[in-house]
């Protein structure tokens, strides 16, 4: 599968390197065309990575590895394909038996439900039933704001009262996802930062809670990013794989302009895939994630009018 | 927030310690350093490379300010570029507006929008006891008018809001929420808007059409402080499509490294004026450009300190204390206030890390831990009121019968009052200099001048040779 939506506008675009280098003209010097993959780089968010991944160019370069700055495109676009992983196969496999829980977790705004909402589409339309539990007990019409949503997928939806215990919550969609042998269930969770450790515990909690009511749940711990954050998204990979089993990444707001470059960090400290990518406010902007793909986004340079 | 940058800054910062002149080549090789640090903080990469050249300016140029070290040279040029980076040239509300005043908010998906109008709201009403209105015209998001109807319904504002249907659009709900505002006689309309990416045309052209009907006498983009470099792209895109009046800077509770704090105002032209800190819509506060960049450079924040000890102690109270601090007088009576205020503040070491000089100020508060700050106040509530108001009286018998009373020996007592004279005699000598004409706000602002409180007494107004702050 690729990303339709970025390769369409990636149809419009070329490689930032390449252009960049055009740009130097035809004699670029080593310091120039590393300056420009600087910018390139730093821009993108790739963060602290940027400083071993330039150093690491340079001795290409000057090592005479690479013929010539020409040569730093491909190079790079290796490079950084290896950095990140997708999923390996089916990024949701379901147990051969019961169901399989999917617990979603970030920070404040990073696209939780929205994702919780695409991902129950994307799995009925690959035929599972699948049932949404709304965890999300504390922002104001958060249970609202999915119950929304889930009529328009067509799913149930598991709620309690506002302020009520979101490890309840979760414990009452377990025994429902019993009940009705659903084969997926989707656990959406209130926003949190992860400096916050009583709400990281909150997110435990609701995590063990289910795993008391359906053998080994939670099946998946995914992560939503938000593409537009820039390093603080490994700082929160990070706190959220210590306070929970995270399996893989969601990163969404990937249609706009942001790159996401920091789950490069995140893919080379924690080889943590990104499953998921989000592509829009829609139902189905949602696509799995392809690391080739996502590099050439990266790389890539709007068209010059 | 901002541990990281501070902690590289630091380092970079150590290197200069050194008595002697700096050389251009070292001054180059720190500022390479700085600039990486920045630029790991996020700090947005235009800004990263003008602010380093704008520095090495300062440190290389004529500006060098003559008989100060290498080291002070630096964080001073720091702390001033710093500054000039983040600070504005308005209030963080505007001025002089029609009525009633109507401010708009707008922002990419998820930024805090809605939350921050909710915040604004009660702000406004609880700091200017001004009635507010707020309008629900995020028409995208499901049930984003009622988070706003919940928040308002928590809070006790008024809302205006429509069902989202056919028919009902943003610009609409803004004029119609206005013509609302305009009846029931209130003071200030907040328009909520729908979370939209810059590249979005129709979004981009709607939420101008927004402005169009309600003519706001401030548009603020609000801005997660997590925002990597593109966002502040977008923000500039933002700021080139609507005319913006600020910045509000969301999520500053986390641990995000302030680049967006250093970069927005350079990027769009447009200042920091509020700050999210946190989920509860009490969590709001006017920003500080001076105070972030003193506390980016660790230098500590005398400013923000004053104003926390303020909160703890009774605004009345403080007020008298400091007009008594200001006319030299300044007893044990006082000390136990403090005491009981720098407790309630939280940990001490986080409390002494926002004092720069005021350590050396008080010298009694140097070097001391949470333990010996209760002995301390053990020995001062064993006396009675009288004495703490006349600590000279105090002898030898009493001083025993505090000692007991308060399981310390005679020594701790003696040792307590010698500080206190100490700092009396200090506090005497800087009541002289502010020649009790200088308000509480004066006294707060020098004292909030780290340049100048690093060479107290003798850096204090009217010395030559130093220079202006911006
Ligand atoms: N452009 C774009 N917007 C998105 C995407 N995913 C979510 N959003 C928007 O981002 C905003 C926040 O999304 P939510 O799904 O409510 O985020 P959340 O993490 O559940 O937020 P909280 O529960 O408030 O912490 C909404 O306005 C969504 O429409 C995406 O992939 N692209
Ligand atoms: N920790 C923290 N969370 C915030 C802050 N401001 C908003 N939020 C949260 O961020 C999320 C998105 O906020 P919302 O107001 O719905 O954003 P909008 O989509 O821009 O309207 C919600 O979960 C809020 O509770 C803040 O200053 N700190
Ligand atoms: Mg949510
Ligand atoms: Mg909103």
């Amino acid at each position: 599968m690729v990303f339709g939506k970025l390769r369409e506008g990636l149809s419009r675009t070329r490689n930032r390197i390449a252009h960049a280098l055009r740009r130097l003209g035809g004699d670029t010097s080593t310091a120039q065309s590393l300056e420009a993959l600087e910018e390139i780089l730093y821009t993108a968010d790739v963060g602290p990575l940027a400083g071993e991944l330039l150093a690491d160019a340079e001795k290409q370069l000057r090592g005479g590895r690479l013929a010539g700055p020409k040569e730093l495109p491909e190079y790079l676009r290796g490079r950084l394909s290896g950095l990140v992983q997708g999923p390996e196969g089916d990024p949701l496999p379901l147990r051969p038996k019961g169901p399989t829980v999917v617990l979603i977790a970030g920070v404040n705004g990073s696209g939780k439900t929205t994702s919780v909402a695409k991902l129950a589409a994307w799995l009925q339309r690959r035929g599972n039933r699948v049932l949404v539990a709304a965890g999300d007990t504390f922002r104001a019409a958060a249970v609202e704001q999915l119950r929304i949503w889930c009529g328009r997928v067509g799913v149930d939806l598991v709620a309690g009262a506002p302020g009520a215990d979101p490890a309840a919550v979760a414990h009452d969609a377990a025994e429902a996802a019993l009940r009705h042998a659903v084969d997926v269930l989707l656990v959406d969770t209130a926003g949190r930062l992860h400096t916050q450790s009583n709400l990281m515990a909150e997110l435990n909690k609701i995590g063990r809670v289910l795993g008391r009511k359906i053998e080994g749940a939670p099946h998946e711990t995914l992560l939503v990013l938000d593409a537009t954050t820039g390093q603080n998204a490994i700082q929160q990979a990070r706190r959220f794989t210590q306070a929970v089993p995270v399996t893989g990444l969601i990163l969404a707001k990937l249609d706009g302009t942001a790159k996401g470059g920091a789950v490069l960090g995140i893919g080379s400290e924690l080889k943590l895939p990104v499953k998921f990518v989000g592509l829009g406010e829609q139902l189905e902007d949602l696509e799995v994630f392809h690391p080739g793909e996502f590099v050439d986004a990266l790389l890539a340079a709007p068209q010059p009018a | 927030m901002l541990d990281n940058l501070t902690q590289r800054l630091g380092k970079v910062l150590d290197r200069f310690r050194g008595p002697g002149r700096l050389t251009p080549e070292q001054v180059q090789e720190g500022l390479r350093e700085v600039r990486r640090a920045l630029l790991e903080a996020d700090v947005h990469f235009q800004v990263a490379k003008n602010f380093t050249e704008r520095v090495g300016q300062r440190l290389l140029g004529d500006e060098r300010i003559q008989g100060v070290s290498g080291a002070q040279q630096v964080i001073h040029a720091f702390h001033q570029e710093l500054t000039a980076l983040m600070l504005g040239d308005r209030p963080a509300l505007p001025k002089n507006t029609r009525h009633p005043m109507v401010l708009l908010l707008a922002g990419l998906q998820g930024s805090g929008k809605t939350t921050t109008t909710a915040k604004l709201g009660l702000w406004l009403r609880q700091r200017q006891s001004r009635k507010v209105l707020l309008a629900a015209c995020d028409l995208q998001r499901p049930a984003a008018v009622e988070q706003l109807v919940t928040l308002g319904k928590q809070l006790e504002l008024d809302v205006y809001a429509e069902t989202p249907g056919p028919g009902v659009d943003a610009p609409g709900v803004a004029r119609r929420a206005l013509e609302r505002a305009r009846s029931g006689r209130y003071d200030i309309l907040l328009v909520d808007s729908a979370g939209r990416l810059h590249v979005d045309q129709p979004l981009m052209e709607e939420i101008a059409a927004v402005a169009v009907q309600v003519q706001p006498d401030a548009i603020y983009l609000v801005l997660d402080a997590m925002t990597g470099q593109d966002a502040l792209e977008s923000a500039k895109a933002f700021a080139e499509r609507l005319d913006l009046y600020g910045i509000i800077l969301t999520k500053l509770d986390g641990d995000a490294r302030g680049g967006a704090a250093l970069s927005v105002r350079e990027v769009t032209g447009k200042a920091v004026c509020f700050a999210g800190v946190g989920e509860k819509a009490s969590d709001l506060e006017e920003f500080h450009a001076e105070r972030l960049a003193s506390r980016i450079l660790d230098m500590g924040d005398v400013v923000s300190l004053v104003e926390k000890a303020q909160e703890a102690v009774e605004e009345e109270a403080a007020e008298q204390d400091y007009a008594r601090l200001l006319e030299g007088k300044f007893s044990l009576e006082d000390l136990l206030k403090q005491l009981r205020a720098l407790q309630k503040m939280g940990p001490l070491k986080k409390v002494f890390g926002m004092l720069p000089g005021a350590g050396r100020m008080s010298g009694l508060l140097e070097h001391m831990d949470e333990k010996e700050l209760r002995r301390m106040q053990a020995v001062l509530l064993s006396m009675t009121p009288r004495e703490r108001l006349h600590p000279d009286r105090l002898d030898g018998s009493r001083k025993r019968r505090i000692a007991r009373g308060s399981g310390a020996q005679v020594s701790d007592v003696n040792r307590l009052l010698h500080s206190f004279f100490a700092m009396q005699k200090q506090m005497k000598q800087l009541s002289r200099m502010l020649q009790g004409g200088a308000s509480r706000k004066r006294l707060m602002q020098q004292l909030g001048d780290p340049g100048r409180m690093n060479d107290l007494p003798g850096g204090f107004p009217g010395r030559p040779g130093r220079p202006k702050g911006r």
